[in-house]
């Protein structure tokens, strides 16, 4: 079994296309349909695209803060591709590739990002959880649905994201043992991008690596090269059939590295040195999985440059669509906090309606 | 004098209360080697070293669990949560031991320490980045809570609140972290806890206010000059300064309180009930509240609807003048 075979306690990690985008481990390729490899690779573009004219759109004024994935595109993919369309997303913060690939659109992606609340109101049929900000506390979630999925027996899992700052959180350690205990159908996908912020993993946790920590939940673990797309898949494969069987969930940390600032508002430049950031550069997922792509003549330079180009007209018409659309009424902020309104939320509403008829100012 | 900002004399507050006292410590996450990630502790880990001075893993219930035991053995923990939206992970150490340790070993335990939050909206920020969570901690017997609006008493109440011998929650006005300058004595200095400010004296209407929207209080008064208003920076909003509210109050018969926090049970509720236990008789209008909505603070584009700026706070100063019995 996968899992037996990387020990996360002897520093053993999970990698079948190395930097160079060459097969290191050709007996777990996987067998991934063209359809499948291609938009893998469609997601992994737009959503570096996205995230580079994210950050110029905010430096123009024109988008808020803005967390980028810079780097981490194959930690997000991979994962989504092994699973099943009626499978469950639950986010952190930082999964813009999973998301896009989970069926959010790049509009709503775009449109939380801009700062109005619709861009979390996914379609109806895409079974994603909102954005959860607030560090660590999805994993409980994840729990819940995964236990709700056992019980009504659907055959279908959670997977849910974390980052390595998360898995300092006393939610990861209440969610993961509560999950294990009940062998619930749920995948633990640590991003760890070596960043909490400004604080380097090495000195949030004395755990030599983030997978070891499921030793103490009684499940699997395992620490994968988060950059490699196709070891991400086997990783997730491989968990999502043990949870489909009842063994339970299985902790995965994706070794990746946050190439960009925490958000906007961060200048990683006050603590870390840009010779790391480099080294990292080198080890980027998507000129290894392109390589890959075109080696097996699924894909060529001129398809690629094709699809940044298409890509890139779609990011700036998106945008431009979601400053047209993206202001939020009045009654937008009031109607959503209970199924009906209020008397109290009623008055407070036409009491503004009332001061901006008399000449208010928003 | 040197002109400071708010955000300048909080971390003179921090650097000077450490200089001088080796047992205050300061920590949460980021607060170290980046110095904040709003800068306020800036600088202070190179002056005062890594064990003075340090970045923890995210986990909110440990740095004020942890500023707990520091607190009963010897030292005197100024720690911060990043925004005070993320300060409720630590929400049940706050209510379940902070507060309570004095009166739990019978006065054998206090806690002297301080929980610093940056707090409110109008930064357009994500979400948990804008609440004013005021009502949560007023709300408990045992902590006091302290919101500065200007640099001088940023600094003078974080003084203070190292030197309190209880528990003290501070919450700091980020949207006016760097807004203005004011002129702040180098030396150190205390803004006592408990007493509100007078920020300008009249005699038509009492206007109670604290942290951003004391600015915005001053700045809506240009638009009703003909209205003799007295401001009050409350500054401390537990415990409450029942003496300057109710002596201003019976002088002007007309009040307003402003407050970004939601409106229901919140601390507009409390001043007004106060109001009317003790001034009842001297009261020309029906006392109001202008405040945040019963909703959760929107995201940016929304935020808008939300803020109270100068404009209507000056139409509800209008409504109360304009009250008939």
């Amino acid at each position: 079994m996968l899992f037996e075979n990387y020990d996360p306690l002897k520093g053993e990690m999970l990698q079948i296309l190395d930097h160079e985008g060459k097969i290191v481990n050709d007996k777990l390729e996987p067998k991934i349909n063209k359809e499948t490899l291609i938009k893998m690779y469609h997601t992994m573009v737009l959503g570096r695209v996205a995230d580079e004219k994210a950050l110029q759109f905010q430096r123009q004024g024109r988008m808020l803060t803005y967390a980028p994935n810079i780097g981490q595109e194959a930690a997000q993919v991979g994962p989504m591709a092994a699973l099943k369309d009626n499978d469950w997303l639950v986010l952190a913060f930082r999964e813009f590739n999973a998301m896009l690939f989970k069926g959010v659109t790049l509009e709503q992606a775009f449109l939380y990002w801009y700062g109005n609340e619709r861009g979390s109101r996914y379609d109806d049929d895409v079974r994603v959880l909102p954005i959860n900000v607030p560090i660590g506390s999805q994993i409980n979630h994840a729990a819940g649905v995964a236990y709700a999925s056992k019980l009504q027996k659907k055959d279908e899992v959670a997977i849910v994201f974390i980052g390595d700052g998360g898995t300092s959180h006393g939610e990861f350690h209440e969610g993961m043992n509560f999950a294990a205990t009940f062998d619930l159908p749920m995948i633990t996908v640590i991003q760890n991008n070596q960043y909490a912020i400004s604080t380097p993993r090495h000195k949030a946790t004395k755990a030599k690596t983030l997978a070891q920590k499921a030793i103490a939940y009684g499940i699997p673990g395992i620490q994968v090269d988060g950059n490699d797309p196709l070891a991400m898949y086997v990783a997730v494969e491989a968990a999502r059939e043990r949870a489909i069987k009842g063994e339970g969930p299985t902790l995965i940390e994706a070794v990746t590295y946050r190439i960009g600032p925490h958000t906007t508002s961060d200048n990683p430049k006050l603590y870390r040195e840009d010779e790391e950031v480099e080294r990292w550069m080198k080890k980027d997922p998507i000129q290894r999985f392109k390589k890959y792509l075109i080696d097996k003549k699924l894909w060529s330079e001129k398809k690629d440059e094709e699809l940044h180009e298409e890509h890139k007209q779609n990011v700036l018409e998106t945008f431009k669509h979601v400053e047209e659309t993206g202001d939020v009424s009045l009654e937008e902020i009031f109607e959503h906090t209970y199924e009906n309104m209020t008397p109290n939320l009623v008055e407070q509403m036409e009491y503004y309606k009332e001061y901006l008829k008399q000449g208010g100012n928003e | 004098m040197p002109n400071k900002t708010i955000l300048q004399g909080i971390n003179e507050a921090l650097d000077q209360s450490m200089e001088k006292d080796k047992t205050v410590v300061v920590y949460g996450e980021d607060v170290g080697y980046e110095g904040g990630v709003f800068r306020t502790t800036a600088g202070l880990q190179k002056k005062y070293g890594e064990e003075r001075v340090f970045d923890t893993p995210i986990a909110e219930a440990a740095i004020v669990g942890s500023a707990v035991g520091m607190a009963v053995n010897g030292l005197k923990p100024v720690v911060e949560m990043q925004f005070s939206g993320f300060s409720l992970p630590a929400y049940n150490q706050i209510v379940t031991h902070v507060a309570r340790f004095r009166n739990r070993s019978r006065g054998k335990y206090h806690l002297p320490m301080v929980i610093r939050m940056p707090y409110g909206g109008g930064v357009k920020a994500l979400e948990h980045h804008s609440e004013s969570l005021e009502t949560l901690y007023a709300h408990i017997p045992g902590l006091k809570l302290v919101i500065p609006s200007t640099p001088y008493d940023a600094k003078g109440l974080m003084i203070a609140a190292i030197n309190d011998p209880d528990p003290v929650i501070f919450m700091e006005p980020k949207r006016i972290y760097r807004a203005f300058k004011q002129e702040v004595p180098d030396e150190m200095y205390e803004v006592p806890i408990g007493k509100a400010r007078m920020v300008r004296k009249g005699n038509d209407i009492t206007i109670i206010a604290w942290g951003a929207l004391v600015r915005e209080v001053e700045k809506a008064m240009e638009l009703v000059p003909n209205v003799d208003a007295e401001i009050i920076d409350l500054r401390t909003i537990s415990p409450i300064d029942q003496d300057t509210i109710i002596n201003s109050v019976k002088r002007t018969g007309r009040v307003l309180i402003v407050h970004e926090a939601v409106r229901s049970f919140g601390p507009a509720a409390e001043i007004i009930s106060l109001i009317n236990e003790k001034a009842f008789v001297y009261l020309e209008a029906a006392p109001r509240r202008l405040t945040g909505f019963d909703i959760t603070v929107p995201l940016p584009k929304g935020e808008p609807h939300f803020i109270i700026d100068p404009e209507q706070i000056a139409y509800e100063v209008k409504n109360i003048m304009a009250f008939e019995a």
